[in-house]
């Protein structure tokens, strides 16, 4: 880090932590469900990148994957199965195609940046010198002191599961209609 | 060696979780509310990834994943709420479950 070319490691962090911030604050202030969506994509990577320069590339890598890569899905199949409701349509923006994904484009390509820059800067930054906590250590603690809390959270998955099985299925929906009709009548 | 302050962090993580918050109370929309609590929910990942490497423990991510699998079970249970409150009211307007009748 000696030249005054190399962008300090601690730049790319509050990078990262800015593109974080402003794909939030895009998120909460969106509008249209789906364009929100791209950006909350956006805030997961970047915080993701914001875990690997803390020196924790596992965890990093399990945001990616479970939070982008499977909750994110589960939003975007819950919004494909409503359709677009008459509260999206309304707000529909005037001016469709290249503006609508290139602020999360800008976003995630910096987020790029950032990751081929690091790449081509390994000998520069001696990126082993982040404090890296190793998965087997994560691993150890899991199934060690932490064996009953691994236990509980199998329970929630399981109960999340039965909950999220019993509440989606279509059955008993017309009758549960019915009762809602009954009871606008009276 | 890199070292990011703590207190940098925790300013980050407490932006992120003020902006999830305020989504979570200002928006009317059920679809906003669960995105504000993924956003608040990774603040506070960030906070325990933090500390746990400021300390150089491994704790901070074992934290970080058992609050991955209450964001896994959260979503699905909300998501599996609001197809359900889809098919009762035909929206998503979180005021129009003040009622609390039948």
């Amino acid at each position: 880090m000696n030249s005054n070319s190399v962008i300090p490691l601690e730049m790319l962090f509050y990078l990262a932590g800015f593109i974080a911030i402003v794909a939030s604050l895009k998120v909460v202030l969106g509008k249209h469900a789906v364009h929100s969506l791209l950006y909350l994509i956006v805030s997961l990577l970047a915080v993701a990148v914001c875990f690997y320069f803390m020196g924790a590339p596992f965890a990093a890598g399990l945001e990616v994957i479970v939070y982008a890569g499977a909750i994110l899905v589960l939003f975007v199949f819950a919004i494909m199965m409503f359709g677009l409701g008459q509260d999206e349509e309304k707000h529909a923006p005037n001016t469709p195609g290249l503006t609508i994904w290139f602020g999360p484009c800008a976003l995630a390509l910096a987020l790029l940046f950032e990751l081929i820059y690091i790449i081509n800067n390994v000998e520069q930054h001696n990126v082993t010198a982040i404090n890296h906590i190793s998965p087997k250590q994560v691993g150890s603690l899991l199934y060690g002191p932490y064996l009953l809390a691994v236990e509980i959270a199998s329970f929630l998955l399981l109960a999340g599961l039965v909950a999220g099985y019993h509440f989606a299925k279509p059955d008993g929906q017309e009758h549960c209609n019915k009762i809602a009709e009954t009871g606008d009548k009276q | 060696m890199i070292s990011l302050p703590l207190e940098h962090i925790f300013i980050l993580a407490s932006i992120l979780f003020m902006i999830g918050f305020v989504g979570v109370i200002a928006r009317k929309n059920t679809l906003f509310i669960l995105m504000s609590l993924e956003v608040m929910l990774n603040a506070v990942g960030i906070a325990f990834i933090g500390a746990g490497s400021v300390w150089q423990q491994a704790d901070g991510q074992v934290m970080f994943i058992l609050i991955l699998t209450l964001a896994a079970a959260e979503v699905a249970l909300g998501l599996a709420l609001l197809i359900r409150l889809q098919r009762r009211f035909q929206s998503l307007d979180i005021d129009k479950l003040n009622r609390l009748r039948g």
